[in-house]
């Protein structure tokens, strides 16, 4: 008897799940977009709906007032064809040089430093310090390096110092060398990024590795290529994914510090973008230029990513 | 460790350069704003007269009141809202496991690569067309849409890691899903959303590209838009200029200073698991 009200009561319980289950089901299947909706309509509107709309006006010749003209893909080959409008996609990429490869290669260098070498309270402070540039607005550092390297500013006041006084020169106002010091300051801002992050990564690499490679006798420099650098695949992938995007779009120290010039020495396609469509009033063409900068940020990122995650399922 | 003493003197020159290096703007900074307003100081020196009053003049002529006041506003209407829908997004999308939830967020994806000069000049049209233009929605709304990315990415990677026989728990104790997600969720995310609202704080704050395009006047931006202007209107006066940069730059030094530990976590490990 007893049995029997149990078996009944277990299968009443089991059935009541199951009802519970189909019900938490449609909660799983639709009910939930309540909660995605907010975050996808946001998107939406301020994200998605712009990224279409700048390949619609990239078809048009449009002065931001007039009606605006089809065009096809004539505002695209003016982007690939006009020598200023190339070069300054040309010098996104020289920025990369100072943006991704020097902050990635120097940071994986400062942190294997600063964990197998000079460990202790120094390691602690340069640590916090290479990471402050990371807080403040681009646009301070644009004004501080703006002054840093003017031709009355700290920097060839040092040169001076050393001897080096010929060279001193308004730097950000050099035909020559102004792109490299724009470059300069994106090392500035990207160095205590990269670092911190490959310090993370060099705490999760097992130190039996460095035991075992110790009792081989391997060197500090053989250990770093055989076992640091493998170990800190997604790292360094993560640090060029994410200086490459900053290289490619800069605006704000440009701006800031050159304003592209002198000439069209420091142009680069954010700011491009920007003074072509409101001061130029050539939006189709600025709006080619976009669609062409965010497809080139995609070409440089997607096969970093690829790489990355290979390398990490092998 | 094993290091040898000649590669252990070698790196720690190395990092005091470096450092050194990292603090130079700083320095350099800081002494140009204690020269008298309107002179050309040079370089690193100290002046024999500091002008301390530098800073109170560069507070007035900046209007330092007025946007810092504008920029705690946009910062009230962007980070709430993002912290909010983005935890919602990412449970719906980390424990709910909506259907369609794999596009939906293929499609989030694809924005955490976007450089914002890609959709500024629609976004300015449409901002235009909704009637925002020059007011401090034009910088909350779009920048609350941009956040989405990383916001649901960065929650949704929380909500993945949560357990859910946590959410079976609650639901066999009858809780709806908003109840679920309200009473039991939340209080477990905190220390991602704190994570995420000092870091959307800081980069609203920091934000230049919208409040240069978007808003005109600059009592209206954030303060890297309002420092923006300030440079156009006082460039030539380094000793001003400098003193008004680096008010501008105390407030996230200090943010940095009190949140060190959450500020290194969250970036690294939004970044990582980018």
């Amino acid at each position: 008897m007893s049995e029997e009200v149990m078996v009944t009561s277990r299968r009443e319980l089991r059935a009541g799940r199951s009802t519970l289950r189909a019900r938490r089901g449609v909660a799983r299947g639709y009910a939930g977009w309540v909660f995605l909706a907010p975050a996808m309509v946001a998107y939406g509107m301020f994200v998605l709906w712009p990224l279409i709309t700048s390949i619609r006006y990239s078809l048009y010749n449009w002065d931001g007032v007039s009606t605006p003209h089809w065009v096809g893909l004539h505002n695209y080959a003016t982007v690939f064809s006009d020598s200023t409008l190339l070069s300054v996609i040309g010098h996104s990429f020289q920025l990369i040089i100072y943006f991704s490869l020097i902050p990635v290669t120097l940071g994986l260098i400062v942190a294997a430093l600063m964990r197998r070498v000079v460990t202790g309270k120094l390691g602690t402070v340069a640590r916090t310090v290479l990471f402050l540039p990371q807080v403040v607005p681009l646009v301070a550092a644009g004004i501080a390096w703006n002054w840093v390297l003017s031709s009355n500013g700290a920097l060839n006041q040092i040169l001076s110092a050393v001897g080096l006084g010929g060279i001193t020169r308004a730097w950000l106002g050099d035909f020559t060398f102004a792109l490299p010091a724009v470059g300069v300051i994106g090392v500035w801002v990207l160095l205590g990024f990269c670092t911190v992050l490959m310090l993370v990564g060099m705490s999760k690499i097992d130190p039996a590795l460095y035991e075992a490679s110790q009792l081989d006798g391997a060197g500090p420099i053989r250990e770093f290529f055989s076992i640091t650098v493998p170990g800190l695949r997604q790292e360094i992938g993560v640090c060029v994914t994410v200086t490459v995007i900053a290289a490619l779009s800069a605006f704000d120290i440009v701006y800031i510090s050159t304003s592209g010039g002198p000439g069209t020495q420091t142009m680069v396609p954010g700011l491009e973008i920007y003074q072509l469509a409101f001061y130029n009033r050539e939006v189709g063409l600025a709006s080619a230029l976009a669609v062409v900068l965010m497809v080139l940020v995609l070409i440089c990122v997607l096969p970093i990513q690829w790489f990355v995650n290979r390398g990490g399922r092998q | 460790m094993r290091a040898t003493r000649g590669s252990r003197y070698g790196g720690t020159v190395i990092l005091m350069l470096l450092t050194a290096w990292t603090l130079l703007p700083f320095a350099s900074l800081f002494t140009a704003a204690l020269h008298p307003s309107g002179t050309y100081p040079s370089g690193l020196s100290w002046p024999s007269h500091p002008q301390w009053g530098n800073f109170v003049q560069a507070f007035n002529v900046a209007n330092m009141a007025t946007i810092f006041k504008s920029s705690a506003l946009i910062v009230l209407g962007v980070v709430p809202v993002t912290v909010l829908i983005a935890a919602m997004a990412g449970f719906a999308l980390g424990q709910l496991r909506v259907r369609g939830g794999k596009l939906a967020f293929g499609l989030l994806l694809l924005g955490l690569t976007l450089p914002f000069e890609g959709i500024i000049v629609p976004l300015y049209y449409e901002v235009e067309h909704l009637g925002f233009l020059d007011t401090r929605w034009a910088i909350i709304l779009p920048l609350i849409g941009l956040f989405m990315p990383f916001g649901v990415f960065w929650m949704r990677a929380h909500f993945v890691n949560v357990p859910s026989e946590l959410t079976e728990a609650a639901s066999i104790d009858g809780a709806s899903t908003w109840q679920q997600f309200w009473g039991v969720h939340i209080p477990l995310a905190r220390p991602a959303l704190v994570s995420l609202a000092i870091l959307t704080t800081v980069w609203t704050w920091n934000q230049f590209l919208l409040a240069v395009v978007l808003v005109n006047n600059p009592a209206d931006r954030t303060m890297a838009g309002a420092l923006g202007a300030f440079q156009g209107d006082w460039g030539t006066n380094v000793p001003l200029l400098s003193a008004g940069s680096l008010l501008i730059l105390a407030p996230m030094i200090l943010i940095y200073a009190v949140f060190q530990r959450q500020f290194l976590a969250a970036l690294l490990q939004g970044a990582v698991k980018g």
